[in-house]
């Protein structure tokens, strides 16, 4: 994470965003090689899991019943982890969350901290946060440690670095780390990476995290990484600092067997990842000699509330509909303006703004239901997506939502989101009823009734002859052997 | 903190509202064990099947594989170790000796200052069990696998699995672990890579970046 941050409410509409970027062709070219990439690979690793869908189904369901008891599972882990020795606090929001961490860092008498890749950081501006107070954070990520260096932000939340390629990184190695010699070939960069930061490790006191997951029945962390990077932050410092939002805690140990299938094979599309700790508190001689850990609500608790977006919160952060969406995939991460990017950026931004920002986000979809079906946990998100365009258009007309056909038309498309049957049957049949209203063009220019007044503002594309979704089936189809 | 309890309450206030009365704790387990789990659990190939999914994926991660008797460990320890030109390497407590070969020095983990660790070439290991699906090996804090930083300064992990303790599912492999649930816990499948490069996975950033496994077959 670098210095500079993404304010959600000053960064322009995800229309204006894109268009200036959708010039940048190197910056495009990068992130579809490297989506094509994931996702060819995450398909030969999903393919051969004849349980699939059933792990997803399982997936969806331990994370909805977990967050039906929240507070339950969150005392749980609280009492458990207390108990094995380590420390846990309680953030409301982003604030509050950056003062209890730099106070513990200041308590840890270190004015250096080396981190493991977190979005959670990201999300509350961490980095910028201790270094007003003169504690440098060293990002350990490849990926993180180029987007510090070169002082950028994240585009994707597996890989923050996606839209950089290979030369670019060499240029930002070359420079911050004073190697006029560096090779441009990833061994080369991984080595100098390695070089650069091992004395780091070995030095610095004082380590900060994320955490995939926190077992609620041991008081246990997990978290998942490549590198090695992450072990080295979790097992080396004296003081360990976790930063977790709510939503991240399951119920149970057995519970992992779960998302350590799900995970890795929709994030990197490996069968697992490199590397996997479980911690639980403090154990003695072996890792940190204090453990602390951050609960941070940050909004989430208002989506809980929201029981057509809560969803949103069942999320385990794969990337898998950022690699997947035409949107995302023309565009990049960074025209949505927050460290959420993508379908899951679209949904949990705005929400995560209470709404008061980030408003033009459920518009940066073609809503094709690509992302739906390679979700993990099963996250509707066209559903999610309608929602909350639902909810910033009752925003714009404020009181005659009711009578507004904009509003209208949205509650209707969410009552259609909410079954992938009637979604599918809907996009069918909508392409047999528009045909009489498209112009020459493929554009429609008229609705009939109520719609009539928005489509005077605006044009409405013809639904596609194929939509994507079944385009996309069909290339599984003929793919497929 | 006083200010953390005030957050405390105010958070699980607020998911109280947001999610209705809270059930009490026996109805919440009851729920939990209803939770739908139709993905395989155990294991659909034989012994031998198992063994060479393992050994697959090892390979497909670019780890290198062997496979011995019991009584010839030390022996394949030594040669391995001399192929690669390993001199000096770290092993934790309880390390079987009948492991070790004479002509190298094995420094055990005192489990203070890792700079004893870090000097080392590599270090041999044994492990928790192992799972053949994902190629992957579980390390615990245990005699014979040591404090976790002990895996992971050394470039070179030369690691004895027993193949007894070969799972072929996650689900299995978890089930396992939960008597020691609490204990510190490292899954590793082949060697430290990266894929923050163009997604293209490469191997060895901070861990080791060279692993070579020991199968003790009956
Ligand atoms: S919404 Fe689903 S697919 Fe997207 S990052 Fe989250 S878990 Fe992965």
């Amino acid at each position: 994470m670098s210095l500079i941050t993404f304010d959600p409410a000053r960064v322009p509409t995800f229309q204006v965003a894109a268009k200036s970027l959708l010039g940048d062709t190197q910056m495009r070219k990068n992130v579809r090689h490297a989506t094509d990439v994931i996702q060819g690979k995450r398909k030969i690793v999903v393919d051969e899991m004849p349980d699939w869908q059933q792990l997803r189904e399982s997936g969806r369901q331990i994370k909805e019943h977990t967050l039906k008891h929240l507070d339950h599972y969150l005392q749980q882990f609280e009492e458990n982890c207390t108990k094995a020795g380590g420390v846990v606090h309680w953030a409301r929001d982003a604030a509050e969350a950056r003062a209890i961490v730099i106070d513990l860092v200041k308590q840890s008498g270190s004015n250096e901290v080396i981190k493991i890749k977190s979005m959670t950081t990201e999300e509350i501006g961490l980095n910028k946060g201790l270094e007003a107070v003169g504690v440098h954070a060293y990002e350990t990520d490849l990926a993180e440690l180029i987007i510090q260096m070169g002082n950028d932000l994240p585009s994707h939340i597996v890989v923050p670095a996606l839209h950089k390629n290979r030369q670019q990184i060499r240029e930002i190695f070359k420079r911050e780390m004073n190697l006029p010699n560096l090779g441009d070939k990833p061994a080369d960069l991984a080595e100098a990476a390695r070089t650069f930061l091992r004395e780091k490790f070995l030095r610095v006191k004082t380590g900060v995290s994320g955490a995939n997951f926190l077992i609620a029945e041991t008081g246990g962390v997990c978290v998942t990484e490549s590198e090695g990077n992450g072990r080295m932050c979790l097992t080396l410092p004296e003081t360990l600092i976790t930063i977790a939002g709510v939503e991240k805690v399951i119920p149970r140990y057995q519970d992992l067997e779960v998302f350590l299938q799900l995970l890795p094979r929709s994030a990197t599309g490996e069968r697992m990842n490199p590397y996997n700790s479980i911690w639980t508190g403090v154990h003695p001689t072996d890792g940190p000699r204090s453990f602390h850990i951050v609960l941070m609500d940050n909004a989430r608790t208002k989506i809980l509330a929201d029981d057509e977006a809560r969803q949103t919160l069942a999320c385990i952060r794969c990337g898998a509909c950022q690699n997947i969406c035409p949107v995302y995939r023309q565009t990049g991460g960074h025209a949505y303006g927050s460290v959420y990017a993508g379908p899951i950026g679209a949904i949990l931004t705005p929400q995560l703004q209470e709404m008061h920002s980030g408003q033009s986000l459920p518009y940066a979809s073609s809503l094709c239901g690509a992302c739906y079906e390679v979700c993990p946990v099963k996250i509707n998100i066209p559903e999610v997506l309608i929602h909350l365009r639902h909810k910033v258009v009752e925003q714009d007309t404020q009181g005659f939502g009711a009578l507004n056909p904009e509003a209208l038309a949205m509650k209707a498309m969410a009552m259609l989101f909410t079954s992938e049957r009637r979604f599918r049957a809907a996009q069918r049949m909508g392409r047999m009823a528009e045909r009489p209203l498209v112009n020459k063009a493929g554009w429609v220019t008229w609705l009939p009734g109520l719609l009539g007044g928005w489509t005077q503002v605006r044009d409405l594309h013809e639904m596609p002859r194929q939509t994507f979704r079944e385009w996309f089936e069909q290339r599984g189809a003929t793919d497929g052997k | 903190m006083a200010n953390s309890l005030e957050a405390r309450t105010e958070i699980l206030r607020r998911i109280r509202v947001a999610t209705g009365k809270s059930a009490n704790a026996a109805a919440i387990e009851a729920e939990w064990k209803a939770i739908q789990r139709d993905y395989k659990l155990a294991a659909s190939v034989d012994r031998e099947g198992l063994l060479h999914q393992f050994e697959d994926r090892l390979r497909d991660y670019d780890a290198g594989v062997y496979r011995v008797t019991a009584d010839g460990v030390r022996a394949l320890v030594g040669q391995i170790l001399a192929e690669r030109g390993k001199q000096t390497m770290a092993v934790p407590a309880g390390i079987p000796s009948e492991w070790l070969p004479s002509e190298v020095t094995f420094v055990e983990d005192l489990r203070g200052d890792v700079s004893p660790i870090d000097a080392c070439e590599g270090v041999l290991t044994s492990a928790t069990l192992a799972i053949a699906e994902t190629g992957t090996i579980v390390l615990q804090d245990a005699p014979g696998e040591g404090r976790r930083a002990v895996t992971l300064l050394p470039d070179y992990h030369l690691c004895v699995v027993d193949a007894a303790k070969i799972v072929q599912t996650v689900p299995e492999a978890m089930a396992r672990l939960q008597a020691t649930a609490h204990v510190a816990t490292t899954f590793f499948s082949g060697p430290s890579a990266t894929a923050d490069i163009e997604m293209t996975r490469i191997k060895g950033v901070h861990g080791p970046r060279f692993v070579d496994v020991i199968l003790i077959v009956a």
